[in-house]
């Protein structure tokens, strides 16, 4: 496995952080004039998505984490795994765990392609699209008249997912949601 | 992006031209010879935190401090220079292995005056963008009490380094002045006043360099030394200047310790000879440029940044 020293630091690389594979967001190199070099990298967790800081003297190095991004098709769950179809033509099926798939079980659908992350082979979390088309299971109906007020109810999804949405949303409509923050954007 | 194209627009180069013309009017109104010195030296300038380039059997200088000195040494008066100096790794968006630097000195003055006069520069370079600039005074001690709540000269080494792991987020294993350095470029710079030119003095006496020490007020030891800070970035370092030889040739020895680098023998003999009484500062002028274009890298103002060279 190849290290990287302090000086190749850069963002984008993935590195194993006290055993946590990780991907440097942001680098900053501080050095009060007649002081000690150091590294403050900004970084992201591949498992937890957190997003941390750490600083690294000037020389240390980080062993190089084997991180892999794949599209992948979602197909089906058995409830135990969740399957992916990867759309490189090869179609290789990965199995993500409930653990890996964390909040993005929220916004599932299959046929859409997400992005699979593999750490050592094995699947470590998965990244929904920006924006994806769901139903609308479950919402109050509308109530007349308030369209005007903009307001809004709350609307559960096929996915199980609750979305503020529009006062004149009914159930059986299909939405376009941004994944990144959970807002309604528009009937899709 | 094609890597041949220049990383600073043609007007960061214009601006760095007039920053040059104003320096070199500022010094000439005052007597201040210009001076070169050898960028390639037999010796390095001894410094356990900056790792000179070595260039065949010559080393690039890290500053022109010691053959500036010997001038002063040799009696030639009051001395100023622009040139290039060259660090091993220090890149990023404020920094750059090769930069410029202005570098003076004043014999017979005092750091205290010598601060004084780089407010007064500084104003002035900088008057393009900040027509006023006011300026606060802080010893290192106040800095550290106001900014992160410690009281270094009596805090123990313990919490200096407890403080230092929370922001470092890690055990960087550190002494105290490694941690000191944590806390300062972590918790305090970034929390400094805006839009002044803060002055911070009074070093501990461990982090004294070449500057003289002292005790302050309270019966402290501390060192005469001084930097300058302008909108949570270091723009300059200065001293009351080590005279005695003897010091000076104990601390090369200590900060060479453990390295294959020779101290620069005619440094020492010409402290011995007689350095007198005199205050330098070395100003980076890449960053003042920076403030001055209102750049966010340090590659904007720069010709060709270290990745393009």
């Amino acid at each position: 496995m190849a290290n990287y020293s302090s000086n190749e630091f850069k963002p984008g690389l993935r590195v194993l952080v006290d055993n946590e594979p990780c991907i440097m967001i942001d680098i900053e190199f501080v050095k009060p004039g007649k002081g000690q070099a150091f590294s403050r990298v900004k970084l992201r967790s591949i498992r937890t998505q957190r997003v941390w800081e750490r600083t690294f003297k000037s020389g240390e190095s980080l062993e190089s984490a084997d991180i892999v991004d794949r599209d992948m098709e979602y197909l089906y769950s058995d409830d135990e795994f969740w399957y992916f179809m990867a759309t490189d033509g090869s179609f290789e099926q990965l199995g993500a765990s409930r653990e890996a798939l964390g909040d993005t079980i929220k916004w599932l659908k299959e046929q859409v392609v997400y992005i699979v992350t593999l750490y050592n082979d094995a699947v470590v979390s998965v990244s929904a699209p920006n924006f994806v088309e769901l139903e609308v299971l479950e919402t109050d109906p509308g109530l007349k008249g308030d369209t005007a007020q903009g307001g809004t109810k709350p609307a559960t999804l096929t996915t199980g997912a609750v979305v503020r949405v529009p006062l004149f949303i009914i159930e059986g409509e299909k939405l376009k949601i941004d994944t990144r923050s959970g807002e309604y954007i528009s009937r899709a | 992006m094609s890597t041949w194209l220049p990383s600073a627009p043609r007007s960061a180069l214009v601006a760095r031209q007039q920053l040059y013309r104003h320096i070199r009017e500022y010094f000439h109104a005052r007597s201040v010879l210009e001076v070169e010195t050898p960028l390639l030296s037999q010796a390095p300038v001894a410094d356990p935190n900056i790792i000179p380039i070595q260039a065949g059997q010559r080393w690039l200088h890290t500053s022109p401090e010691y053959a500036m000195k010997r001038l002063l040494c040799a009696g030639y008066g009051d001395i100023y220079q622009i040139c290039k100096v060259f660090r091993e790794g220090e890149a990023g968006k404020r920094h750059n292995p090769e930069f410029t630097m202005l570098e003076w000195y004043r014999v017979g003055w005092t750091h205290r005056q010598l601060m004084d006069e780089v407010a007064e520069l500084l104003q002035l370079l900088l008057a393009a963008r900040f027509s006023e600039l006011p300026c606060l005074h802080l010893t290192y001690a106040q800095a550290l009490q106001q900014y992160a709540q410690l009281d270094v000269h009596h805090c123990s080494d313990d919490a200096i380094a407890q403080r230092g792991q929370q922001l470092a987020n890690a055990d960087l294993e550190l002494d105290r002045d490694g941690w000191l350095d944590v806390i300062m470029s972590h918790q305090v710079e970034p929390a400094l006043p805006h839009n002044a030119l803060v002055f911070i003095d009074q070093f501990p006496a461990s982090q004294a360099a070449l500057a003289k020490l002292a005790n302050n007020e309270q019966g402290v030891l501390i060192a005469q030394r001084f930097e300058v800070f302008f909108n949570g970035m270091e723009l300059a370092n200065g001293y009351q200047e080590l005279t005695n030889a003897e010091q000076q040739l104990q601390r090369f020895q200590h900060e060479l310790q453990g390295t294959e680098r020779p101290h620069d023998a005619h440094l020492i003999a010409a402290l011995e000879h007689g350095l007198p009484d005199c205050a330098g500062v070395a100003l980076g002028l890449d960053r003042v440029l920076l403030h001055l274009l209102d750049a966010q890298n340090i590659a904007q103002v720069l010709s060709f940044d270290w990745q393009r060279a």
